[in-house]
């Protein structure tokens, strides 16, 4: 029997054969919701292979490690209730660490509430491009969602259907905070490229549905026109574009619904330079079963695409349980199959 | 791959800079280097590199080049543009 886990975290044991069949069952899943080609019989061997290894931590062949980048970087040491500023925690990000590129990021972090404090944010941040080394992204949420009421000015599109079920006022709000969240996203991002960010990190893509994904890819071919050497990292919230419009297209492809190696190839097409696919946990599935499906997911997003592709993994997404401690053998596992059978460019 | 024990933020900067697959950055900056890909990730090797070539190290001396100056060393290097180094226009040392 081997050691395994849930994707909720919790410790379990499978026999070699469970393992097999849920992995199978994983990439079966994989292929079915997104529409994509299965694993490969090797591949899938090597996977088993994997969760047979009796070592708790396992790791890769010299020479095919991975780069890493971050989402919230200076922000993360400060949810340790460690007192420290953000310039530090980029240099322990640097020093101690020994991350491959490190993030700014206001503890705030979307698009809309940063605007009003952009000089601050870009005095801090001259400061730690100053004092570091590795590349450095300036990272935010465009988070649509702080631009309906009650927090923001436009109607709220659930609350005009549960309350009105009015479609046309629904979607014209969505269509509305587009508008906003690009000018936003826009704005700051300019600033930041402005005073010497190596790039610029959209996170959490598309967590207001297709508005959020539309809002994202527009802020990114305004920004390439100006500024065509920006780099411009788009990590994603979820696995599929979820539809709250249902009518939002981007170059004629209709938004809601995209799966990663959909979504990747829009995000090219907009200009992004990095793309950072997510595939969602599900907590009652096992961990192979969770990191095949994941697995299969991300290796046709890396096919679809000619950009680097950082797989988001952690903390419930990429086969790693939902945990905010999450266990060393299972993130161990996943990024030694992101690399080996992913090919992924970087996490 | 390490950051700057290693040679994991050049990697980084070449997909950032030029959107190069992970492949092709690892290649592009061994061949810069004139190592192989698998000294990229060798941290006894690039640290005493680094040293050599300036581009800024974990433990750096007080006569080796640290942060921009560092920089100013990789742009250089690895014939990249990177932004803070043109906005403060420092020059390699």
């Amino acid at each position: 029997m081997y050691k395994t886990r849930m994707g909720s975290g919790k410790s379990i044991e499978m026999s070699r054969e469970e393992i097999k069949s849920e992995i199978d069952k994983g990439v079966e899943a994989a292929v079915e919701d997104g529409g994509v080609d299965p694993l490969a019989r090797d591949e899938i061997e090597r996977l088993v292979e994997l969760h047979c290894i009796p070592a708790k931590f396992i790791g890769i062949e010299r020479g095919r490690e991975l780069v890493t980048t971050f989402d919230g970087g200076s922000i993360k040491l400060k949810r340790l209730n460690i007192s420290l500023g953000r310039i530090v925690d980029a240099q322990i990000f640097e020093r101690v660490l020994c991350t491959d590129s490190a993030e700014f990021a206001h503890v705030d972090y979307s698009f809309k509430p940063i605007k009003p404090i952009v000089d601050s944010e870009q005095i801090e941040f001259k400061q730690a491009l100053q004092v570091t080394v590795v590349p450095m992204f300036y990272g935010a949420m465009p988070n649509l969602s702080l631009y309906y009421e009650p927090v923001g000015s436009q109607p709220n599109p659930s609350t005009v259907m549960m309350e009105e079920s009015d479609i046309p006022k629904a979607r014209r709000s969505i269509e509305k905070t587009v508008e906003m969240g690009v000018k936003d996203m826009v704005f700051v991002s300019r600033k930041m490229h402005e005073v010497g960010a190596d790039g610029i990190n959209f996170d959490t893509v598309g967590s207001a549905g297709e508005g959020d994904f539309l809002a994202s890819l527009q802020a990114t071919e305004k920004l390439k026109e100006m500024y065509p050497d920006i780099c411009i990292e788009m990590g994603m919230s979820s696995e599929f574009i979820l539809g709250m419009h249902g009518d939002l297209e981007y170059k004629g492809v209709n938004l809601a619904g995209l799966y990663p190696h959909e979504q990747v190839q829009l995000a090219e097409k907009a200009g992004v330079t990095i793309f950072g696919p997510v595939v969602n946990v599900e907590v009652n599935k096992s961990c192979p079963w969770n990191l095949a499906r994941s697995l299969t997911l991300y290796k046709a997003c890396r096919e679809a695409s000619s950009i680097p592709i950082h797989a988001n993994v952690g903390m419930g997404v990429g086969g790693v349980p939902m945990s905010e401690v999450p266990p060393i053998d299972a993130t161990t596992r996943t990024s030694v199959a992101m690399a080996e059978i992913g090919k992924m460019d970087g996490l | 791959m390490g950051g700057m024990r290693t040679a994991g933020d050049l990697v980084m900067r070449m997909q950032m800079a030029k959107a190069m697959r992970l492949g092709e950055a690892k290649q592009y900056v061994a061949d810069k280097l004139e190592v192989s890909v698998e000294d990229l990730s060798d941290n006894i090797k690039m640290d005493k590199i680094r040293r050599k070539l300036g581009l800024g190290r974990i433990r750096p001396s007080v006569q080796e080049a640290v942060d921009l100056q560092a920089k100013a060393n990789i742009s250089e290097l690895l014939d990249i543009k990177i932004n803070s180094v043109e906005k403060y226009g420092l020059s390699r040392n």
